[in-house]
């Protein structure tokens, strides 16, 4: 072919040695793999959030339509004042979710990935096979099951164990519950992969050494799994801040997200400015968010990695 | 602290015994019985969901209240135009972009994975904020460039291009976890054996990161298949399974969509376990 000519040429006939050698040709060789995954990132991730930006600082009529671009950072304020119970309710719905989340994840996964021996991976299968039904499907299930005569209260209420009265759905209770189950995943997967990565024999060791199995677990597997913990943070609060799915099925007026207000401005008031100027909000809250995350553990850990592959 | 890790599976350490040597006390029943009963609470949406496809409700729309069983919305799967429609869509879409997403992806994680250059510490930083930003910000940050582009109809070509988009990071990292865990001397052999560096990619390196390659394709499928929230924003009329799906929840859900999901998740769960067995099989072999 034509590179082999080429490289022969540039190359030493002697075999190349590892990292070195390396003609100018070669040295591009990286840039233009890179290149149409770059440039399509660049037109369809970066452009847009410079062009949200833009839209969050426009205004004009919302019923004419035209808008027109004149760094109305009023928008801002405007926005934080008048939704300030929402963005306060996402952010708190999310912690809860997300410390909620941890918790039930982490003795699951710890037992999976120290005890689950040669089963570990079916049984880690069977923990993600629900998550094959798709996420709006799912969330509507829990309509089902939490309904006022649904699959649970349905036979407690015929037989008198609750009042006609009792209710779950539309409360913040339901909302928190349906984000935990959406994004438990998430939590799970990150955290199993650190928690499968420790070496099992420091846990030996700390044993022959007179730990209890508290003691082992306190003051080794704990501290070895907190890239997963992090990564299980960020791979969860993220998503749950930004939801709308779970507050507009299982929720009712009083759990409001602030994804649910920039999902009606943007696609039902079509008051662009004022939506974009929202989502820059929660842009910026994640990316200081991320930043964080990345100055601790970098951009390339696996956990991070597995996670999201999940 | 995970190069300890590392170093011992390198070595080729036989996979550590269970840490502790069984006792008997009730004590160690706690975790196991509580992973089961997780197992059971995250499948349980899924039980609901498989039921109510047999619900013998008196009209066309699905209610928590049980009937009774029948068979009738599984003789009369296709009796909802609107879902037919839609999720024709998505099953147009979904293959159309995870074959775009993986080509591309691949390409990205290849680069990522093998090289060093210069650039790579910022693609690196793009490929984590595309899976760190929320994916509300995406959609809205999406559709705000359409409007604003004005020549790019909104429907079916923006649900693909933004499907691609949010699919080659997950792609390029899957690519990228393989080509890092690759023993470049391999690579070097067949070089050495005088493959130029094509032949050598195609006979050597291809094969090796085929499983990730796959791994991505399917990624890349399920993504744009499940995906709501990116394409609530960027479908304008075109309408997605999903979409259709929580459209129709305001009125009632037809249970033809229960029926639908249910084999949409045999299918996913069919496709799990012949790759779980593949693996095995390759494993030992």
């Amino acid at each position: 072919m034509a590179t082999e000519g080429a490289d022969a040429g540039a190359t030493p006939v002697v075999p190349p040695k590892r990292g070195k050698s390396y003609g100018d040709r070669k040295r591009l060789v990286p840039y233009w793999l890179m290149l149409p995954g770059g440039g399509y990132l660049l037109v369809f991730l970066i452009l847009p959030l410079g062009l949200l930006t833009f839209t969050s600082l426009e205004s004009g009529g919302a019923f004419s339509g035209n808008f027109r671009f004149t760094w109305e950072f009023a928008n801002y304020t405007q926005q934080i004042v008048q939704y300030q119970a929402q963005l306060v309710r996402s952010v708190e719905y999310s912690i809860i979710v997300t410390v909620a989340a941890l918790l039930l994840a982490y003795p699951m996964t710890y037992w999976i990935a120290f005890y689950g021996g040669r089963w570990k991976s079916s049984i880690l299968l069977l923990i993600l096979v629900p998550f094959f039904v798709s996420f709006v499907l799912r969330t509507i299930q829990w309509k089902f099951l939490l309904g006022d005569n649904g699959l649970i209260f349905g036979p407690l209420k015929s037989i008198g164990l609750l009042s006609e009265h009792f209710h779950v759905l539309a409360t913040p209770f339901a909302v928190i519950a349906g984000m935990t189950y959406s994004y438990l995943p998430f939590t799970a997967l990150p955290l199993y992969v650190a928690l499968e990565r420790i070496d099992k024999r420091l846990v030996e060791a700390a044993k022959d050494l007179y730990s209890s199995r508290w003691e082992a677990f306190r003051h080794i597997v704990l501290p070895l799994s907190l890239p997963g913990v992090f990564a299980a943070f960020l791979l969860t609060f993220v998503p749950a801040t930004g939801d709308y799915v779970n507050a507009s099925v299982l929720g009712g007026p009083g759990t409001t997200m602030i994804g649910n207000i920039i999902q009606q401005k943007f696609l039902s008031e079509l008051n662009y400015p004022e939506a974009a100027a929202l989502s820059v909000i929660l842009m910026f809250a994640m990316l200081i968010l991320a930043s964080i995350y990345a100055r601790i553990l970098g951009t390339e850990d696996s956990a991070l990695a597995a996670g999201v592959a999940g | 602290m995970s190069a300890v890790a590392t170093d011992a599976r390198a070595v080729g350490a036989p996979a550590p015994a269970p840490v502790n040597p069984p006792r008997k006390r009730w004590t160690r029943l706690i975790l196991p019985v509580y992973t089961w009963l997780m197992i059971l609470y995250l499948a349980s949406p899924v039980f609901v969901m498989i039921l109510y496809g047999f619900n013998n409700i008196p009209g066309e729309r699905n209610v928590p209240k049980w009937f009774g069983f029948t068979l009738h919305w599984w003789r009369d799967l296709f009796g909802v135009p609107g879902m037919v429609s839609a999720l024709k869509t998505s099953l147009v879409v979904a293959p159309v972009s995870a074959v775009f997403a993986v080509i591309i992806g691949t390409l990205l994680g290849l680069a990522l994975g093998r090289y060093r250059f210069r650039g790579k510490p910022p693609v690196n930083f793009v490929i984590f904020l595309a899976i760190a930003v929320p994916e509300i910000v995406l959609g809205s940050s999406l559709l705000s460039m359409f409007i604003l582009l004005k020549w790019i109809p909104i429907g079916i070509v923006t649900i693909l291009l933004s499907h691609i988009g949010f699919s080659i990071p997950f792609v390029a990292v899957t690519v990228r976890a393989r080509v890092q865990g690759l023993d470049r001397s391999l690579e070097d052999a067949a070089q050495d054996l005088f493959a130029n560096p094509l032949t050598a990619f195609f006979k050597v390196t291809l094969p090796l990161i085929a499983p990730a390659i796959l791994a991505g394709f399917l990624l890349a499928f399920v993504l744009s298949l499940d995906d709501f929230v990116i394409t609530n924003f960027v479908s304008g009329t075109t309408l997605t399974f999903p979409i259709w799906v929580y459209g129709a929840t305001r009125i009632g859900l037809p249970p033809q969509v229960n029926v639908m999901g249910t084999l949409l998740f045999l299918t996913g769960v069919l496709a799990a376990v012949v790759n779980v067995l593949v693996q095995r099989r390759r494993a030992r072999v």
